[in-house]
């Protein structure tokens, strides 16, 4: 192989999840032209975007920050951050320009951060809307006008653009902080504006946008060489390492489909991949495909809030209760619905997990077999927190003391772990938005450049 | 008069005998799906062919109606197979039982598969 076009490192999958920092150190003396990490995901849930929560907190952030601001601030690599905070909302991203600032004035590095803001506002979501720019969902649904209107916070998974406007800038970026984007861009566009071809470019970021996670065993970070007609992987830490089956594994992990990957800017088509030992710990991939789409694409998330919503847990280990306990939650579930009229209509909810029986898989769990012992979360949502705790501490009641066919034990049916005995966890939130939209003509997103730090 | 009868191997194999990796994750908020690697061709072409790995055995063993699958198909360059389902309930919403749908591969670990040669 001839010399490496660029070599990027993504040191761990999720900014805040730690990562060796010898290993790191060692990495970069590889000769690392670009550090690329991921800061987000919508896997947590819709909390992140509903209620503005970060994913990991500030002390494990600037724990992980630090070692890369001081590569990008003393050594001149560029560090890109993609999906800040967690929902990579805007609030997001100039929350962790701030960490960048303090972490910086802290150490005494001067530092040039680009920033992209990805929040749609709702008028731009429902004209397309309205245009029939907006495709169903994967349940063959569009947003309603309120899913978008109501929604707290909507942002686009943004592609390699702006990352590209920003590294094809005269004035150089230290550090660049992109709101949403779609995990493999930032990585893209480094490689792209490196002369990498697109399909490996982008085929190298959706297995870097998870670090270590394409090694076995899975580690923190990862290291791609790019070349003319393919790159190679190889895990940041000597104890792990690539194979062409861990490296070809992780391109389908967690997608619909395992040979064409939709993303904003085009489908990638791994479907004559190659992926071959290099050595011990590295993998060569090559065959890779791109294929731009006809027209720019962006999804689009949003989130609402639906409720509130209150729980406890405990446990049932009295081999009467457990041979009847549907019969046993039923009534208590009437009894509940007759107290409590929003039970009965719908506007309230109460689930029971039991595990130990079907708590993890619900009607689809195909074992059957009675337990020795039950394990009881009941969940509670109401439209306000009062009345969410009102109904779980009702609940509970009738967990603890209704009475039940055959029963021997009197004083009580239910081992409580906690106290409080219920408490009221906040918010339920939904995506009401998850949906690609066709961009064509959007205004670009808008793209800051500032000096923070000392 | 003994009779000797010889007791062979169990005809059949678990399918987590035979496969390196079985699990399931959330796919966007939408959608789970399930992967199952192999690392060796001749068993990743002996359990395709098997036929245990169906779109109508797999949408019975999960309880779902066909038009759930949105995905279900071999891809040899990993040695693999792929079942995406349509995801029951709001991810994170009421009644969650599993935000990242990890643990929802467990049915698939003990599908039985005819034993293949030398194993």
């Amino acid at each position: 192989m001839s010399a490496a076009l660029t070599t990027i490192l993504t040191p761990t999958g999720m900014l805040g999840y730690g990562y060796p920092v010898a290993d790191f150190w060692s990495a970069l003396d590889l000769g690392v032209e670009a550090i690329v990490v991921d800061a987000g995901s919508t896997d947590p849930g819709p909390y992140l975007l509903g209620l503005g929560e970060t994913l990991c907190t500030d002390e494990s952030v600037v724990r992980d920050l630090t070692p890369m601001l001081e590569a990008a601030g003393t050594r001149g690599i560029p560090l890109f951050v993609g999906s800040a905070g967690g929902a990579g909302t805007d609030a997001q991203v100039d929350h962790l320009v701030s960490l960048v600032d303090s972490i910086g004035r802290e150490n005494g590095w001067r530092l040039t951060v680009a920033t992209v803001h990805t929040a749609l506002s709702p008028e731009v979501v429902l004209d397309r809307l309205d245009q029939g720019q907006i495709r169903h969902s994967v349940r063959d649904e569009l947003p309603t006008r309120a899913d978008i209107a109501d929604a707290v916070a909507l942002v686009a998974q943004v592609g390699a653009e702006p990352f590209t406007r920003i590294i094809e800038s005269p004035q150089k970026a230290d550090v660049v902080i992109a709101g949403r984007a779609y995990d493999p861009a930032p990585h893209a566009a480094w490689a792209i504006s490196r002369g990498v071809a697109p399909a490996l470019a982008w085929h190298a970021g959706k297995i870097l946008e998870c670090g270590g996670a394409c090694a076995e065993p899975k580690g923190s970070g990862v290291l791609a060489r790019f070349f003319d007609d393919c790159f190679t992987v190889t895990p940041m830490s000597p104890g792990a390492r690539c194979t062409p089956l861990s490296v070809a594994a992780h391109t389908m992990y967690e997608k619909s489909r395992p040979d064409l990957l939709p993303g904003p800017d085009g489908v990638l088509d791994v479907r004559a991949c190659r992926y071959e030992v290099v050595d011990e710990r590295t993998v060569r991939v090559s065959g890779s495909k791109h294929h731009d789409g006809e027209s720019p694409t962006l999804k689009v998330e949003g989130a609402t809030v639906t409720g509130h919503r209150a729980v406890f847990m405990g446990g049932v280990r009295d081999p009467i209760l457990i041979d009847q306990i549907d019969t046993f939650l039923d009534t208590l579930r009437k009894i509940l619905s007759g107290l409590y009229p929003e039970l009965a209509s719908g506007a309230a909810q109460l689930h029971f997990h039991v595990y130990g029986r079907d708590g993890v898989m619900g009607a689809r769990e195909p074992e059957t077999g009675t337990p020795f012992e039950l394990g009881i979360l009941a969940e509670v949502t109401a439209a306000t927190p009062a009345k969410a705790k009102a109904i779980a501490a009702h609940a509970r009641i009738g967990m603890l003391h209704l009475p039940y066919d055959g029963q021997i034990a009197t004083a009580g049916n239910f081992a409580l772990p906690l106290n409080p005995m219920e408490t009221a966890i906040g918010p339920v939130c939904r995506f009401s938005v998850y949906h690609v939209l066709d961009a064509t003509g959007l205004p670009a997103f808008p793209v800051r450049q500032r000096e923070v730090g000392a | 008069m003994i009779r000797s009868t010889e007791i062979g191997p169990e005809p059949t194999v678990r399918l987590r005998d035979l496969a390196a990796v079985i699990r399931s994750k959330n796919a966007g908020p939408y959608e789970i799906t399930f992967d199952i690697l192999f690392t060796d061709p001749a068993i990743y072409t002996h359990v395709r062919d098997a036929g245990v790995l169906d779109r109508h055995k797999l949408t019975e063993l999960f309880g779902v109606p066909g038009n759930d699958v949105v995905f279900c198909d071999w891809f040899e360059p990993a040695l693999a197979f792929k079942l995406t389902l349509r995801r029951w309930g709001d991810q994170g919403g009421v009644g969650e039982r599993d935000t990242f749908g990890a643990q929802q591969h467990a049915p698939l670990l003990n599908l039985r598969v005819a034993r293949p040669a030398e194993h």
